[in-house]
């Protein structure tokens, strides 16, 4: 199967500042990507090189399975809503859907109009008058019904609140359910994040730290507690991620299966948010880092 | 019909939370054999997960032999979790009542039995 976003050594430069490096990315199709970061780490930039707004300074990019905006049909399978979630605020919400039909081939007015409907959206109504939540639900079906293959949605709920963020998601995750769109959702709203993506990117200092499902994610990682000793310490097999020490006891945490004899130790599992922390906190000191073991990134 | 929910801080995979709550749902009585468990679409637009999660959960109980899918239909519950619900094992909760007396009269206090529960449980899962 194509793969939604294909990057080999992407890598964006605004004048002398790095905005993206080395950029290697495989994301399978039929997922809800999360997108992680702090701001500035590079996540709008990534996301506007795939559909096609950004080139990037070196390295390649294909989104399912061609180069962004290279014409009309592949700017037909990909939606995306750019931060803030715009609209024209001097245009009515019908405008908005008829513009949305005259400039999309694929555009489905049924869908358009339903969503419109179960919203509760007055047609007459200017964009600029529309809630937060509501602008960002018009643009999400703006969005939606075009009937994107891919959907790329920057930082689409970080302006809501919970409420209107919830209720975003949940259109979100129906239209889907409904229509098996693959989407690609910036965020650093973490617990969001964890409820809708079952895969994860990490973007931390213009890299990329961690990529893979959250599933294997999850059960690749671990903390472990024992008594004080090094990380060398450890059995083999085991990559290092983060280390503490106090006077008496060490805290790991760790990539890779614990076989650990019983005794002084134990593993447990850890929250996607602990370890997407983790591997930020890492990128962003990279003093810190534990072993001289070279950590393999962006895997 | 039952209503899922998802706790992000447990450290379960959230597919495994839903089938750990349709088994404790099957333990608790409120489902049985037959019954239908809702649709994914429902489910997302209720809980706002991922549509994935939900069918891989539901394929997981279809793998558990709990649930069915009748394509086009939806999935069902084939089968009462092992015959009894937690009411009908009262000599097992008799034996586990007799076995914390024990526990505390050989001085162990909640945390240790708690520890002692978890490691004794996750080791018998792995063996498994």
């Amino acid at each position: 199967m194509t793969a939604v976003l294909q990057a080999e050594s992407l890598t964006k430069n605004y004048g002398r500042r790095r905005a993206l490096v080395d950029c290697t990315l495989a994301i399978p199709p039929g997922h809800v990507v999360g997108l992680v970061g702090p701001n500035g780490a590079g996540k709008s930039t990534l996301l506007k090189i795939a559909c096609g707004m950004l080139a990037p300074s070196t390295g390649t990019i294909e989104v399912l399975g061609d180069r962004p905006a290279t014409g009309p049909a592949q700017l037909a399978r990909v939606g995306y809503v750019a931060q803030d979630t715009p609209t024209y605020s001097n245009l009515s919400v019908a405008d908005h859907l008829t513009i949305g039909a005259a400039m999309n081939p694929r555009w489905d007015a049924t869908l358009a109009k339903e969503r419109v409907d179960q919203l509760d959206l007055d047609p007459k109504q200017k964009a600029g008058k529309l809630s937060g939540g509501q602008r960002a639900q018009l643009a999400l079906t703006m969005a939606v019904a075009k009937r994107p293959e891919l959907l790329i949605l920057d930082e689409p709920v970080a302006s809501l609140d919970p409420l209107a963020r919830r209720s975003f998601l949940r259109h979100l995750m129906e239209s889907v359910a409904d229509n098996d769109t693959s989407v690609i959702l910036s965020s650093h709203v973490m617990s969001d994040l964890e409820r809708v993506c079952d895969y994860l990117v990490v973007l931390e200092s213009s890299r990329v730290q961690l990529a893979g499902e959250t599933e294997d994610l999850l059960a690749q990682h671990h903390r472990i507690v024992c008594t004080r000793r090094n990380a060398e310490d450890l059995p083999q097999g085991l990559e290092v991620i983060s280390a503490e020490h106090t006077d008496r006891q060490s805290t790991f945490i760790v990539r890779g299966e614990p076989r650990l004899r019983p005794g002084d130790w134990s593993a447990e599992p850890l929250a996607l948010e602990d370890i997407v922390l983790t591997y930020m906190e890492r990128a962003a000191d990279p003093g810190r880092r534990p072993t001289s073991a070279d950590p393999e990134v962006g895997r | 019909m039952i209503e899922f929910h998802l706790d992000p801080h447990s450290g379960l995979a959230p597919y495994l939370q839903i089938v750990r709550q349709v088994r404790q749902a099957l333990l608790l009585g409120l489902l049985s054999q037959g019954d239908q468990l809702p649709t994914v679409k429902d489910v997302v637009a209720k809980v706002a997960i991922n549509p994935n999660t939900v069918s891989k959960a539901y394929r997981e109980l279809e793998h558990l032999g709990l649930a069915a899918a009748k394509p086009g239909v939806g999935t069902f519950i084939t089968q009462s979790l092992g015959q009894a619900s937690l009411a009908d094992h009262g000599p097992l909760q008799a034996a586990l009542r007799d076995w914390l007396e024990g526990a505390r009269a050989a001085g162990l206090t909640e945390p240790g039995i708690e520890a002692m529960f978890h490691n004794t449980f996750s080791e018998n899962s792995e063996e498994e």
